[in-house]
């Protein structure tokens, strides 16, 4: 298996077993790399990629510019605040006009869930969905799993609680997908208005006591509670929610085990998680930022080898 | 699918031996030397001439370090497959070294362009040499020769050669096999 079954990155649905290890070890390759004194390769010197944004993003834009970057793409930055989608273009005809630039590769990120397959039938160009609304965020999913990989040694075996705003989550559904494609297994908690009705039916548990969750699982991915996605009241008040599904480090003192704690950030402090349980060694976020630039490196990379000349 | 034997164990033993020779007469105490294997097939070959150079010769503390240079090739969406990458493995940085390059055939010589860029990113050595055993006369694209080889051979173009090594391929040997 030397390359990848997809010839886009819309989602970890679209993925199977395979494609995600071919993934990681190409990522290991590249994390490698981007330790040396010269953080830069020249395998894409011939790829444009556009990066277009039509919704508002800091680290994955971030991320993705720099692993573009790092591999010697040429790169062209779209964000819709100051397009003509404001003027009423459509998304074909904003993108096609882009792609009319000689562009081989986009890097999307849209509030419509689907917008990335819809693009894929239209346009002739690679796709990598970096969201779409609150339907998929697949490289947030292949970074948290890469870095349980690296933490844990492996992702197999493991249980993994995803705690918070399931609801509104790309994450968690790109989580849920991988984590159980590689035979992990995958539990989720947090307020009952928060936890989409029928998610059992993905094969995924629920436990609406965080307690319970943590004392079970071996990682615990805590979620961003997204205010600017909730048109209602979900909860109470922000510390009702800390108080019942915050993480504090005289909670995660107390359990049988000592697990290891993600955040896909923005971190919330003192919401979600508190100071000391973030910046604490079981916690690896800041090892999920850095492997975030090594595994979009390696899906470019990958995705970018099956564009022909 | 013919093949012909163009050097067997012995031989193979006894061209080490040369070139490791070779590279003390040039390198001394290799104090400000590093070897530097390309992967995939090189790698063999300079841990082998670092285990001659330390056992044989008692020659101490030799830098050795691993190069992958997929990410550096030419032919990057030329081919039909996704190229795979190795591990790189240098664990010091090169700056005003002199290093050696080891790598079991030379053919066109672009694995070795593309690794005389990929060494930049560890630094600017001193000066660079190669060291190939297998030297394939008028087959080079580009303008790159050996400073030290342990046998030069006629190939035509249908035919490859393969090197073999014990630890990998049970056997020291390297064949001539006709496509």
């Amino acid at each position: 298996m030397s390359e990848l079954s997809v010839n886009h990155l819309l989602g970890i649905k679209y993925l199977n077993k395979q494609d995600i290890q071919l993934i990681f070890e190409t990522a290991d390759h590249f994390k490698e790399v981007i330790n040396r004194p010269i953080k830069k390769v020249p395998s894409l010197r011939d790829i444009t990629i556009a990066n277009l944004f039509f919704e508002n993003s800091t680290r994955t834009k971030l991320s993705f510019e720099l692993a573009e970057k790092r591999l010697s793409a040429d790169v062209i930055n779209f964000s819709s605040a100051q397009s003509s989608v404001k003027k009423g273009e459509t998304l074909i005809d904003t993108v096609s006009n882009i792609l009319s630039m000689k562009v081989d590769m986009v890097v999307m990120r849209h509030p419509n869930p689907g917008a990335g397959v819809f693009l894929s039938k239209h346009v002739n160009a690679s796709i990598i969905n970096a969201g779409d609304g609150a339907h998929e965020h697949p490289t947030q999913a292949l970074l948290d799993s890469y870095s349980i990989r690296e933490r844990l040694g492996d992702v197999k075996g493991k249980k993994v609680v995803i705690v918070g705003d399931i609801l509104h989550s790309r994450v968690a559904l790109s989580n849920i997908f991988a984590l159980q494609l590689q035979g992990a297994q995958v539990m989720v908690s947090g307020p009952k208005t928060l936890i989409p009705k029928y998610i059992d039916k993905l094969g995924v548990k629920v436990e609406t006591n965080l307690r319970k969750a943590l004392n079970w699982c071996d990682v615990a991915n805590m979620l961003r509670v997204q205010n600017e996605r909730m048109d209602i009241s979900y909860f109470p008040s922000t510390r009702e929610y800390t108080q019942q599904f915050g993480v504090n480090k005289d909670l995660l003192d107390s359990l049988d085990k000592e697990i290891t704690i993600m955040h896909p950030g923005p971190i919330n402090r003192g919401v979600e998680i508190t100071s000391d349980v973030a910046d604490s060694k079981q916690s690896i976020i800041l090892d999920q930022v850095q492997n975030g630039v090594a595994v979009r490196m390696a899906v470019i990379y990958l995705l970018a080898s099956k564009i022909k000349q | 699918m013919s093949q012909k034997v163009l050097l067997n164990a012995k031989e193979v033993n006894i061209i080490l031996h040369r070139l490791a020779c070779q590279l003390i007469e040039n390198h001394n105490d290799f104090s400000n030397t590093v070897l530097i294997g390309l992967q995939p097939r090189g790698v063999f070959l300079a841990d082998r001439l670092a285990k001659i150079l330390t056992e044989d010769y008692k020659v101490k503390n030799i830098k050795l370090g691993h190069l992958d240079i997929t990410f550096y090739r030419d032919d990057f969406r030329r081919g039909e497959k996704t190229l795979r990458a190795n591990t790189t493995k240098i664990n010091f940085i090169v700056e005003d070294k002199n290093i050696v390059f080891v790598d079991d055939v030379l053919y066109t010589g672009r694995s070795i362009r593309a690794a005389l860029t990929a060494i930049q990113s560890f630094g600017r050595p001193n000066e660079i040499e190669l060291l190939t055993l297998i030297d394939r006369r008028f087959s080079r694209h580009l303008p790159i020769q050996p400073n030290y080889r342990g046998r030069q051979v006629d190939v035509i173009n249908n035919e490859k050669v393969k090197v073999n090594w014990k630890e990998h391929d049970n056997e020291d040997s390297v064949y001539l096999i006709e496509k």
